[in-house]
């Protein structure tokens, strides 16, 4: 049996802990939350004002297929935000990668996933073609300066 | 009669359910009748095959001919390539998809 | 061309290892099939319904002799000697076997090629102009813009798991020779002011809903593309159907929020996207651009004239052979529609002979088209003769690029899984009952495209002769199409009526043809007089 990873928590604080309330119910009533979990069809955008106040930010994946919550987890990144944001549900070990990039560092994989080809996957490629939300430098930069 | 299909998962091959293992043939498949959804399940589980599927076939005098077309050229190969299918030596063979 | 440098290479490096990785995975059962189909069809690997097929991605549709001898040993080695090119440029082969898959990715990426995106519901290969670099027409090769577009896309993190596939084509000229006007984002460059930009279309597409796309954008600065494209792309992500895979493309998206309300919140994102400072700069457009430099064209090659004495030869330079804008130099298209034949099919030994012609009289360049034929951009004229000799060799010297044999058609039935109905044997029963060349010539150009189901991979919406093939009751059955075109007249074909079975829809389109002979003026072609009396004399003439 392979080893399954111990946790997946790409910062250096720990892991958020409180329940995450619903985006709607941030917006109506439960202000004072620090946990929002955003659903692939909600406006993320609606939590910019309220970005510096938030520890985490879990973005649901109810299917693998669904590729809402990258352009979500981007946008939060691009707003700002610097809290936890967290990939939840049907994430699979090959799109942990690309999630990175968008800006996610903490997961939530509904089925565990393999620490030792995730370890491999992150480590794979030398460079992006792309800048995104993560640190990485694109190759046009590391072309030209 | 129930026949059930599917491919090799390393070679891609098609494949067919012959009631004890996998053939490449039609001709060698059995009629897996009610229990045919559970054995596809069953096997696919233990990767001796991928993706199968049931389908419904007729006994003929020259083995199952599954009913629908798109089945029977998957038995044979494709009919624009005589030399690529499973019966090379055979300019007739075509004729069983149609 | 474009040449790999140190990055381009480990990125393609870093995915065979990659796909070694998840093919190990599978075939040890760590994975689902479920969930190893999009990796897979990230790579180009399908299951189809003899085997595996692996598409292989021919960036913009040019590659090199290395390359395509690359494209004949994988057919030879792991196939069954032969290939099928198409209509997105690329090229793909019918028998593979899984366990083999990350060693062709390996072969592949030592001649700078791969299967990245090739499928998959993520931005596809990005397609051209078969004549980019050689064409008179057009304002500057789109190739760079393509290759630009090409690595930006290249594991997008944000568009890998997208509504739906996504197809994006670069062209620089009026007329359009790559179906722009029907991808989900069609580029056509322009200059302003004696500045390159591009007029971006948004929402075409073929398929079951098929739509012309919209123009969006009059003019975007390469400065600004990577920025704009985004913006495009992240509307249609988060806002594109996912209910409904029938209703995903990005068409689907426009024709229900409108062109203006899309192009508003593009904008709007494009103003946010903009500030992150992810557009390359001029000096990697500049290098790419380098790398598309015209070869050395030899001055002395202005006189040339081609011996028209064989005219068999004749035939072929007038059929099969284009103006470049190089004085002394001619586009020579090869064709793959031989009468009988598998459109798109080429043999290893044949790929073998073009890229021998290309290395020894074209430098060192070909394409293919979408049309699924084979191009070599730059032949000196005095070499044309020897040229179309070694074509006759090989069988490869079909006089009938844009002549109603020269039809485009998906694998259909015969190899295709989605299919309901097989398309190359009716392709080749139209080839035959019109296979006398002269009588092709005298209809002219009549582009047939046929497609095996509703997907239109064959583009018959966009045929001025289309086909499409159903499913009725267990029997193939075939819906006819006329005045489709997928050049700058772009427009969709209409159903004719009640559908056909083989040998009756063949039999419909020589009534169709008849009378097109019957009531054409002068220099109309089938479409153009299509146009002028519309559906009714042909509807007579086929259902009369």
């Amino acid at each position: 049996m392979a080893e399954e990873a111990a946790y997946l928590h790409f910062r250096d604080d720990s892991p958020h802990e409180e329940p995450a309330v619903t985006l709607d119910s941030f917006l109506a009533d439960q202000s004072n939350a620090t946990a929002v979990r955003v659903e692939p069809g909600d406006e993320a955008r609606a939590l910019i004002p309220h970005l510096d106040r938030l520890a985490l930010i879990e973005v649901s994946f109810p299917s693998f297929r669904d590729g809402r919550g990258y352009s979500t987890a981007r946008i939060l990144r691009e707003a700002g935000y610097r809290g936890e944001l967290r990939a939840e549900g049907d994430v699979l070990v090959d799109q942990i990668p690309l999630m990175r990039r968008c800006g996610f560092d903490s997961f939530a994989p509904a089925a565990p996933i393999d620490a030792a080809v995730l370890q491999r996957s992150l480590a794979r490629y030398p460079q992006p073609y792309q800048k995104a939300a993560d640190g990485a430098v694109p190759v046009w930069k590391l072309r030209h300066g | 009669m129930r026949l059930i299909t599917g491919n090799d998962l390393a070679t891609g091959d098609v494949v067919w359910w012959t009631g004890t293992d996998w053939s490449r043939h039609v001709e060698q498949a059995a009629d897996a009748g009610e229990r045919a959804e559970a054995i596809a399940r069953e096997e696919e589980a233990a990767r001796r095959v991928n993706v199968p599927y049931v389908i419904a076939a007729t006994a003929t005098a020259d083995g199952p001919r599954p009913a629908h077309i798109k089945d029977r050229i998957r038995a044979l190969g494709p009919t624009v390539r005589p030399d690529l299918t499973l019966k090379p030596a055979d300019p007739a063979a075509g004729s069983w998809v149609i | 061309m474009y040449r790999y440098d140190e990055y381009d290479q480990s990125i393609v490096d870093a995915r065979v290892d990659e796909f070694r990785d998840q093919v190990r995975r599978r075939l040890a059962g760590e994975i689902t099939e479920d969930q190893f189909k999009p990796l897979r069809l990230m790579n180009g690997l399908y299951l189809q319904l003899h085997a595996y097929m692996l598409r292989v991605a021919v960036p913009y549709g040019t590659l090199d002799s290395r390359q395509m001898r690359m494209l004949a040993h994988v057919a030879r080695t792991y196939d069954r000697g032969y290939g099928h090119f198409t209509t997105r440029q690329n090229i793909q082969y019918n028998w593979i076997r899984l366990d083999q898959a990350p060693d062709i990715l390996a072969e592949l990426a030592t001649v700078e090629m791969h299967a990245i995106q090739t499928s998959g519901n993520c931005i596809r290969n990005i397609s051209s102009d078969q004549y980019a670099g050689a064409a008179a027409d057009e304002v500057a090769d789109p190739r760079p813009w393509a290759e630009l577009i090409r690595q930006w896309s290249t594991f997008h993190p944000e568009f890998t798991y997208l509504p739906r596939k996504f197809k994006i084509a670069v062209i620089a000229a009026e007329e359009d020779r790559a179906a722009m006007r029907l991808h989900d984002i069609g580029i056509r460059l322009t200059r302003r002011d004696g500045v390159l930009g591009a007029t971006v279309f948004v929402g075409g597409g073929m398929g079951r809903t098929p739509m012309i796309a919209h123009e969006i954008r009059d003019f975007v600065t390469a400065d600004d593309l990577m920025s704009y494209l985004e913006a495009c792309l992240r509307v249609y992500n988060r806002y594109g159907r996912r209910d409904n895979i029938y209703k995903a493309r990005i068409k689907i998206l426009l024709h229900e929020i409108g062109p203006d309300e899309y192009r508003r919140q593009v904008e709007e994102e494009f103003a946010k996207v903009k500030a992150l400072g992810i557009d390359p700069p001029a000096a990697e457009l500049a290098r790419i651009t380098a790398m598309f430099a015209p070869p050395a064209f030899d001055p002395a090659a202005a006189g040339d004239v081609a011996d028209r004495s064989d005219p068999d030869f004749a035939v072929w330079l007038d059929q099969n052979v284009r103006a470049h804008r190089q004085p002394g130099y001619a586009i020579v298209n090869i064709s793959l529609k031989p009468v009988g034949g598998i459109p798109g099919d080429a043999s290893a030994d044949q790929i073998d002979v073009m890229a021998d012609l290309a290395q020894r009289y074209g430098f060192d360049e070909l394409r293919v088209t979408h049309a699924q034929n084979i191009v070599l951009p730059h032949v000196r004229i005095a070499d044309l003769k020897a040229v179309w000799s070694a074509l006759v060799d090989a069988g490869l010297a079909e006089a009938n690029l844009d002549l109603i044999s020269d039809i485009i058609a998906c694998p259909g039935l015969d190899y295709c899984s989605l299919a309901n109905a097989r398309s190359i044997p009716l392709a080749q029963k139209i080839g035959e009952r019109f296979a006398d060349p002269a009588r092709q010539r005298d209809l002219g150009e009549l582009k047939l495209k046929i497609s095996g189901c509703i997907n239109a991979c064959g583009h018959h919406h966009a045929g001025h002769i289309g086909i499409l093939g159903v499913d009725r009751k267990g029997t193939e059955n075939f819906q006819l199409l006329l005045g489709g075109s997928g050049a700058e007249d772009v427009s969709l074909g209409r159903i004719t009526g009640p559908g056909f079975d083989e040998d009756g829809v063949v039999d419909a389109i020589e009534r169709v043809t008849d009378k097109y002979l019957e009531v054409r003026e002068t220099g109309e072609r089938f479409v153009d007089t299509y146009r002028r009396v519309g559906m009714t004399p042909f509807k007579e003439a086929i259902y009369g």
